[in-house]
């Protein structure tokens, strides 16, 4: 594109005011504590009490941390308690708002149980309904970005909730492989179909996007996610031999955590580089 | 889904204040017609908006570009005057200087009240408003400055206001309206390059006035943003343009980003119930 196609070369969209590493962090930890919620109930429904106890402590962890990390964003906590005003299906951050807020509760409730061993029956329940809702903790976030004017984001709706589901889960699936080693088998199952999910997504991802598919390809963003896809590889594959290597079982649970955390910062990186370059926004409006 | 039947996401929209609950005597749908080609390309309306909505300066620095030293519309600057100073061959029937000819458009730019607008469809809080004027408002005190309205946005208007730590647009002089009044910026504006009033006579007026310069000879001239059933269901402010509109640092096709916001919901379901499954099958088979 020349420079008279656009003005002055300046971008036509605003790119997100959302903060590094807040934004990023808030994604990782959202998918993690939905993911490990949801394993700690079928550990708790198969009679794995060890991985079942990692799972909630997980959740409770990542559930905590991730609205501290929105809370940060935002600036005051009240703010977060602000956006439970109202319930608004067109906006994804409100329900997300909503996602989050009896999830976060339920996980704090039902680890705070674990930890001090009081009112066990009723932290049992909260952490059964906190596994049912979790699945959608784990892609929410996916929508919650797509749904914006950011070329990188909105182009590519349809594959990066299972790039985000397939991440939250190989991440849970290393968090239960590192604090609960005796009972990992599922959870070793997990780091394995959640990398391959998420492998596959992102390589349908960066094939179906077009022309934005280039901010994937170049800069922070391709550094970060080629990273992020050497980090999944490496995992998976120290997962497939966890079963027998204790180094190997620590090796995948970091790698595939850092996986997670590097994904979800390349995309975002990636979706604030296609804002910045007004070629993202005119040339696909153009030909469509 | 019963949103998308009765276009309330995305599509023509005869009633905006209507369809967002106002009563049916509620005042008729007002809008900004932008005839750029008349623009002389004083600034009145940029200095008249600043004085009338109290709005600090965005800093003394020079682009570079053109006659312009704002840049782009943002969270202090609800009118923009853009200065597209192209050198080309174009024929000015005037006596020439030798080498390239200059010409200069000159557009104000400013928020484009959408009939979907992106920024209120995804605003968590309930902050963005629609109001009896069929105009898009930012409710200062309800806003909790979560940004999200700022990468939604197609056109790239709204952002954060850095001193109040809230989001920022045009408010079509709201309290003004209220009193019977004009906005500043079409009331200052000396060559009625900006008019204001009643969207279907602005529409109408602009159809007149397009027809005018096509039998001029001006077959470059061309109507932004008043189609009903464009991406964002007509703008409530819109323009008559003399070149393709991302010259001006406009979006060509710009679409409403909840238009895909069913789809997007239905990804994200499809993708934690994978997510929910997949978990669920590494449970499956011998317990260790």
């Amino acid at each position: 594109m020349t420079a008279a196609e656009s003005y002055y070369g300046r971008p036509v969209l605003k790119p997100p005011v959302w903060k590094v590493p807040d934004v990023p962090l808030y994604l990782y930890l959202g998918g993690l504590a939905g993911a490990s919620s949801t394993m700690a109930l079928l550990a708790d429904l198969t009679g794995r009490d060890r991985l079942a106890g990692a799972g909630r402590l997980a959740a409770a962890v990542g559930a905590t941390a991730s609205v501290g990390a929105l809370v940060h964003d935002l600036g005051r906590p009240t703010r977060f308690l602000n956006m439970l005003r109202v319930f608004k299906p067109t906006s994804p951050l409100s329900v997300g708002s909503w996602i989050l807020a009896p999830f976060s509760a339920l996980s704090g409730a039902a680890a705070a149980s674990e930890l001090t061993g009081r009112l066990p029956g009723a932290g049992r329940a909260a952490a059964a309904i906190a596994g049912a809702i979790a699945p959608a903790m784990t892609t929410y976030t996916a929508v919650l970005l797509a749904d914006t004017a950011v070329p990188g984001w909105h182009a590519v709706y349809r594959e990066l909730p299972f790039v985000f589901a397939g991440s939250a889960v190989s991440s849970a699936g290393a968090v239960g492989m590192l604090a609960a080693p005796e009972e990992s088998a599922p959870a070793r199952r997990m780091a394995i179909a959640g990398s391959v999910l998420e492998l596959v997504a992102a390589r349908r991802m960066h094939r179906g996007a077009g022309l934005v598919g280039e901010v994937y390809q170049q800069g922070r963003a391709s550094a970060v996610l080629r990273a992020a896809r050497t980090l999944t590889c490496l995992g998976l594959g120290a997962a497939v031999l966890a079963g027998r290597s204790r180094t190997a079982r620590v090796a995948s649970g970091l790698c595939l955590n850092a996986a997670a955390a590097a994904t979800r910062y390349g995309i975002f990186e990636a979706g604030r580089a296609s804002a910045r370059d007004p070629r993202y926004t005119v040339m696909p409006q153009r030909t469509s | 889904m019963s949103f998308v039947a009765r276009n309330r996401l995305s599509g023509p929209l005869a009633d905006p204040a209507g369809d967002a609950g106002y009563p049916p005597d509620h005042p008729e749908r007002v809008g900004f017609f932008t005839d750029t080609s008349v623009c002389i390309g004083c600034k009145a309306c940029e200095v008249a908006c600043k004085e009338w909505n109290l709005l600090p300066e965005d800093g003394m620095d020079l682009t570079g570009m053109s006659y312009d030293n704002t840049g782009a519309l943002g969270a202090t600057t609800w009118r923009h005057v853009a200065f597209v100073e192209q050198e080309s061959t174009v024929d000015l029937g005037m006596p020439g200087m030798g080498g390239d000819q200059v010409r200069w458009l000159m557009s104000s730019d400013v928020c484009k009240h959408c009939t979907h607008a992106a920024c209120l469809d995804v605003c968590p809080t309930g902050a963005l408003i629609r109001t009896e004027h069929g105009t898009v408002l930012v409710q200062d005190d309800v806003c909790n400055g979560c940004g999200y309205c700022v990468p939604a946005c197609p056109y790239g208007v709204i952002d954060i206001r850095p001193d109040t730590g809230g989001a920022a647009k045009c408010t079509m002089c709201h309290d003004r309206l209220g009193a019977g009044l004009m906005p500043a910026c079409a009331t200052a504006c000396p060559t009625e390059s900006i008019q204001y009033g009643p969207l279907d006579e602005l529409r109408e007026r602009a159809a007149l006035r397009v027809s005018e310069l096509h039998e001029q000879g001006i077959t470059d001239a061309r109507l932004y943003g008043q189609d009903p059933a464009d991406g964002v269901g007509g703008a409530g402010a819109f323009f008559l343009l003399l070149d393709e509109p991302e010259v001006y640092g406009l979006p060509p096709d710009p679409v409403v980003t909840t238009r895909d916001l069913p789809s997007m919901w239905r990804h994200a379901a499809g993708a934690a119930l994978t997510a929910a499954a997949v978990i669920a099958g590494c449970f499956l088979g011998r317990k260790r």
